[in-house]
């Protein structure tokens, strides 16, 4: 036992250092963020440095939760922080420009248990480095600042930098200053071949064909990228791959979700969100008809449809349950979900009690709630019942006026949930400890005031919710969705916690930058997504190589600052999605009702209690290639292949998928049958070609990978390749081969 | 770092891909000085994974678990918690006096009355711990010395998918981790070449067409996808896509993840990504789960006198006899968690022919488990845990008649019992009043008894957390209490 533990640590250590210490598996965030604190700033800020602290160690007994708060004492506000603390003879709890005078430092590095904060059976230990940072802001004077996303965006002009030929547009400003002040330089463009595939997979969530491929290459213009992005932003498959992100956030699914999870027909929203992408309806007008569309006057049926967005959450159908208990979780999850998706806070703590973290009281969560309590709608459903209130919409609607809306001529109507506004259905009411049935206080519809007040300006209803995020010193809505998009094209957001923009949320790597995309987005192109998004795609820092630099290792291990481009993994749509266009299989078909491609028999009957949704079967033909944003969505049983490669489970709103790498996800690729049978597909396409094996060989991986192998590569390859002939016949050989290349980590990433 | 560290570094790692033929699971430095991991008979550098916690906040008693979910919500009145009184006082009203205000479900709301009614069943008392156990369950009366029974269990949700999501989440509505990824999570896999979370489901006899399931009950919530219930299936492919595709041998597998490994090695070199490296360990964990996961699944080499023991059941793939028999097999393999779910025990009406056939399902295959992770030495770190997501009522759902009644859900008192893992044999724990309806002794909430569990595991309940959208998240959730009178 003892020779083996020696014999592991001699080739341990240095992998350990290879790694950088990154936690072997992706994924767990805990473990990222524990990584080596880096040196303690010159000048500390207060947003930047301090409140992470306190928020995180302190907030819990001394925050914005009046229940929890311990010794009448309250750090998150500055009136509480320099109070003096009685016990400790009127020492102040802070004292600008003395550590030593300061009752926080005093209990912060006191080492006896009763005094010292946090205390020791909280489990929250203060660092060294943290302590000093509170010593060391305390002795610069303390300075006291509001919290940085509940300003309104600064804008301020792009920074000079020295090293401007690599700039293309104002970003790369941004992007470059950071990297300068960092010692850091970007690095150069991505080849060819590897931005084309990067760019089609960013604007459409699928490979580029091979034709456009060469014609990308050949084209030595200086147009040809800006063509390139122009292309795709003009294709359906645009609004298809927006529309995925989306579906996450408003939790999207075919099913009802509850128990027996009894199928719903929401598919003519998903629709509706393809074509609102395609079209480039503006974002305020995205979310605005989303959120209200039934308030504004003489409504289009196009606006209706799309407040199907707050419908999409879970249903019950279960004997037994309690009405009221269920229609109460409707409205919370539309508030949260609302929250989350356009101001990026979590505002579920305060369904119970205030925050502990940030400034939402449980009055303020249950204002926010009253919003979308106005609705005359049931808590549980009969089973086959569509949840009132709906619209009917049959062919002749569809012909006259939501002509996006692909509804299949074996279809003669559908009923489809909506938001109706019944401003006198009934009060609402805080809830003690979120409870159902233990109202408290009457409320009225308002927003979080740390935030931006809900003041006389508004109409109290959603439309005036919707004039309220789009208000100019509304200081979340832009900041939150320029974020998102950073994320979708950057692997992650400038806030890396694209759903705490709060206390406890991660603070912005590049403010500057994030503001001025802010009111760029905001104020130059009138919440234009196309517009905005080809700013991005055409940045020289979108356009880098993806190669790691070594030597930043150290300094920026998770390449926070992108002195490259940072691989992404394919998603769970696109993983399949490019198997099937590479290998020709693909049904390019937009729209219409879900599809149910293979899945492994038996998954659906397992779990069944014989009532709803109770046997899969695949359906036949080109529908088992469609792409995966229409694979059917049952949430109980949501897609195997999907979920293993960390699609969202569609119970609640989400804005940002795990990325792991585990066992289950290699299984899916080698075994599938969706895959090998893609393999299959495009190995015989491959074997006809009237060339010599070896550059069939080239053929089939180009194909799949979009570049040319290099010769080490090729000689692999055809040694593979013979060796397999020795046993197989040659078409067999080919699949084998495509198999292999379907499985390369290539393959599955976006370098 | 400068280039040539750089270089060697790589040299190194390359020496040692060969070295260990790619082998290398997921290796962390952790994993050499992780306390947990040395619980585990598996070296620990060739462990699947470590960890998050790092280090037992006090001594474990166990190391793995089994928990034979019984979904539904079994009739405690039927099986465990004898209430003669309700024999007596049959057909009368149940009191208001005992009924405190309890919230009832919509389907008995709208009862006029509400009939009590006793257990057609006969109890006895068995062992030396004299504990009451019903005559539908006679194997589990005969060990009775070696388990816990808790009969005061009590709950928050009065409905299934709540109900259950709290149990197997600390939370009534979805989304937190399942126990079974809270504990690969906090304490990591035991093994190389397993899951340390698996899953198993069968179907009831007494009532088929039950409650159903639904995967999240497994999911890993915001935790990593590593550490989500891998469900394992009776048929072809016990684990989804573990089957190479017709006409491909495991040889040929073989040689395509060689070349794949030399192939992502290129692209290593060029992107530079340890990510690369990572995932060529994935696929070495997936090729040898194709054969782990197979053997451990293959019954064959069992002897008949373990068939016996379990029950005819055990050699019909995909019941509940035959997913204990693998219980033990996963657990002999060092798998971490191992999570059944039977279903059907949802008896609101036509209770007595339903709950005898459910109770057949698993009587003897539960009792044999136990019994068998004992003559092999394994019961002593395995805890094995028996329960549903609540109890049922002491007065009848719909007309009571001479031989038949049926039991609305009762989330107030219920009773589950447990063997193992350093959990009191022999011993009944906590008491009900004589209608079964109130807990009047020692109440153990959903969250207690996770803390408990937690607890065997050298765990503090408290401070094993993951911090999400800004919270730091438990299993527990904001309670709970370790029942330190069931430890032994």
């Amino acid at each position: 036992m003892k020779a083996s533990h020696k014999y592991s640590l001699y080739f341990f250590v240095p992998l350990i250092l290879i790694w950088g210490g990154t936690y072997f598996f992706s994924g767990p965030k805990e473990i990222v963020q524990t990584r080596v604190e880096s040196t303690i700033p010159q000048v500390i800020s207060y947003n930047f440095d301090v409140k992470p602290i306190l928020s995180d160690k302190c907030y819990a007994c001394h925050g914005p939760d009046a229940e929890a708060r311990q010794a009448e004492l309250r750090l998150d506000l500055a009136e509480g922080a320099f109070k003096t603390a009685k016990y400790l003879s009127d020492m102040p709890i802070i004292s600008k420009g003395d550590p030593e005078g300061s009752a926080l430092i005093y209990h912060i590095r006191s080492t006896d248990a009763e005094r010292q904060m946090p205390p020791p059976s909280s489990n929250l230990l203060l660092s060294e480095r943290q302590k000093e940072i509170l010593s060391k802001w305390i002795e610069q004077g303390a300075l006291w600042e509001e919290h940085w996303a509940y300003q309104i965006p600064k804008r301020s002009s792009p920074p000079s930098i020295t090293f401007d030929s690599w700039a293309i547009n104002q970003i790369d400003l941004f992007i470059a200053k950071r990297l300068e002040v960092q010692n850091m330089k970007p690095s150069a463009p991505a080849s060819k071949e590897t931005i084309l595939r990067r760019l089609a997979f960013d604007l459409t969530g699928l490979p580029p064909s091979i034709e456009l491929m060469d014609q990308f290459l050949t084209d030595s213009s200086d147009k040809a990228y800006e063509k390139m992005v122009d292309h795709f932003m003009s294709l359906p498959q645009f609004g298809e791959h927006m529309a995925s992100s989306w579906l996450d956030v408003a939790r999207y699914a075919d099913t009802h979700g509850y128990q027996d999870d009894l199928e719903r027909i929401m598919w003519p929203w998903r629709d509706w969100v393809i074509h609102a992408f395609n079209k480039n309806l503006p974002y305020d007008e995205f979310i605005s008809w989303q959120l209200a569309g039934d308030l504004y006057e003489n409504p289009s049926l196009e606006m209706l449809v799309a407040t199907g967005f707050n419908r999409n959450h879970k249903i019950t159908q279960e004997g037994g349950v309690i009405d009221e208990e269920y229609r109460v979780e409707y409205v919370a999850d539309r508030t949260i979900t609302t929250s989350k998706a356009l101001m990026g806070l979590t505002v579920e703590c305060a369904r119970c009690h205030d925050h502990k973290y940030d400034a939402v009281s449980q009055k303020e969560f249950f204002s926010l709630y009253s919003f979308f309590d106005k609705v005359d709608e049931k808590g549980r459903i009969e089973y086959g019942e569509t949840p009132s209130p709906f619209i009917v919409v049959d062919k002749e609607i569809v012909a006259k006026e939501l002509t996006f809306m692909h509804l299949p001529d074996s279809i003669e109507k559908v009923e489809l949930m909506v938001m109706k506004e019944e401003p006198d259905i009934r009060s609402t009411y805080t809830l003690k400890r979120g409870v159902y049935d233990a109202p408290d206080q009457e409320v009225f519809p308002a927003t979080p005031e740390s935030v931006l007040a809900f003041d006389g300006g508004y109409v109290p209803n959603r439309k005036g919710l919707a004039n309220w995020f789009f208000d100019a010193n509304n200081p979340l809505t832009s900041r939150v969705i320029v974020n998102r998009y950073w994320q979708q094209f950057f692997g992650r957001g400038i806030v890396s916690t694209p759903d705490d923009f709060g206390n406890q949320g991660a603070r912005p790597t590049h403010p500057k930058l994030l503001d001025w995309l802010a009111t760029t987005f905001r104020t130059t192109d009138k919440w234009d997504s196309k517009q905005f998004i080809k700013r991005l795609v055409m940045s020289a820092t979108y356009r880098q190589s993806s190669k790691r630099i070594a030597d930043y290792e150290l300094q920026d291990p998770e390449n926070k600052y992108l002195s490259y481009y940072p691989r992404q993994k394919l998603t769970a749509e696109m993983v399949r999605d490019n198997a099937l266009a590479t290998s020709g299989l693909l049904n390019m078909t937009i729209g219409g009702p879900s599809v149910k491609p293979h899945q492994p028999e038996g998954l659906w009957e397992e779990t069944t209690s014989g009532q709803g949704l109770t046997r899969y079967t695949p359906d036949t033909g080109s529908n088992l290639y469609r792409r995966s944003l229409y694979t059917f969505w049952k949430r109980t049983v949501p897609p195997p292949n999907m979920m293993t490669f960390d699609a969202s489970s569609r119970d609640f709103c989400s804005v940002e998928r795990q990325k792991t790498s585990t066992p289950l996800q290699s299984l899916v690729l080698m075994n599938d049958p969706q895959f090998y049978n893609a393999a299959q597909h495009i190995s015989k396409k491959i074997e006809k070609l009237s060339l010599s094996n070896q550059d069939k060989i080239v053929v089939l991986f180009r194909q799949i990978t979009l570049r040319k192998p290099l010769s080490g590569e090729v000689e692999m390859l055809k040694r593979y390749f013979d060796d397999l002939t020795l046993e197989k016949d040659t078409d067999q050989a080919f699949t084998n081969l495509a198999v292999l290349i379907y499985n390369l980590d290539e393959t599955t990433q976006k370098s | 770092m400068d280039p040539l560290h750089k270089h060697l570094l790589n040299e190194n790692r390359r020496h040692f891909l060969k070295k260990v033929g790619l082998g290398i699971g997921g290796i962390a430095l952790g994993s050499l000085l992780d306390p947990f991991s040395l619980q585990s008979k598996t070296n620990p550098a060739d462990l699947l994974y470590t960890g998050a916690l790092p280090l037992p906040h006090f001594a474990p008693k166990a190391k793995r678990v089994i928990y034979l979910f019984q979904s539904g919500g079994p009739s405690q009145l039927d099986l465990f918690d004898y209430k003669p009184l309700l024999n007596k006082m049959r057909g009368q009203d149940l009191p208001d006096s005992i009924r405190k205000g309890q919230r009832l479900t919509g389907m008995t709301s709208g009862q006029d009355r509400f009939p009590l009614t006793g257990s057609v069943f006969n109890f006895k008392q068995y062992g030396e711990s004299r504990a009451w156990v019903s005559e539908i369950m006679p194997y589990t009366a005969k060990i009775a010395d070696e388990l816990c029974f808790v009969k005061s269990m009590h709950t928050e949700a009065i409905n299934h998918d709540p109900a259950i999501t709290f149990f197997q989440t600390g939370s009534q509505q979805s989304g937190r981790p399942s126990f079974g990824s809270w504990m690969s999570y906090g304490l990591g896999s035991l093994n190389n070449n397993l899951p340390s979370f698996i899953v198993m489901l069968s179907r009831g006899t007494g009532r088929p067409n039950g409650q159903p399931l639904y995967s999240r009950l497994w999911g890993n919530g915001f935790l990593s996808s590593l550490h989500q219930g891998v469900q394992f299936r009776s048929g072809k492919d016990p684990v989804l896509y573990l089957k190479n595709p017709e006409g491909v041998s495991r040889k040929e597998r073989r040689a395509m993840l060689d070349y794949l490994a030399e192939m992502n090695e290129i692209q290593e070199n060029t992107f530079g990504d340890p990510e690369v490296i990572n995932r060529i360990s994935q696929y070495e964990m997936a090729f040898r789960m194709q054969t782990s996961v197979t053997d451990v699944m293959n019954l064959d080499d069992e002897p008949d006198h373990i068939f016996q023991m379990y029950g005819a059941d055990a050699l019909t793939p995909g019941t509940f006899a035959a997913n204990c028999l693998l219980a033990r097999r996963l657990i002999e393999k060092d798998v971490r968690f191992v999570q059944l779910y039977h279903m059907g025990w949802d008896q609101h009406d036509n209770l007595p022919t339903q709950i005898a056939k459910q109770a057949k399902d698993v009587d003897q295959a539960s009792a044999a488990l136990i019994m068998d992770l004992k003559q092999r030495g394994l019961l002593e770190d395995t805890l094995v845990i028996w329960g549903g997501e609540f109890g049922r009522t002491n007065y009848s759902q719909g007309i009571l008649t001479e031989t038949s009644y049926g039991r609305d859900h009762h989330p107030r008192s219920f009773t589950i019992f447990m063997a193992g893992g350093g959990i009191k044999p022999g011993f009944t724990y906590g008491e009900t009043d004589e209608f079964g309806y109130n807990v009047i002794k020692d109440p153990v909430h959903v969250h207690d008894l996770q803390a408990t569990i937690l607890n065997q595991f050298g765990i503090d309940h408290t401070q094993m957390t993951y911090k999400y959208q800004g919270r730091r998240f438990r299993l527990t959730d904001v309670s709970g209490n370790v029942i330190h009178s069931l430890i032994t």
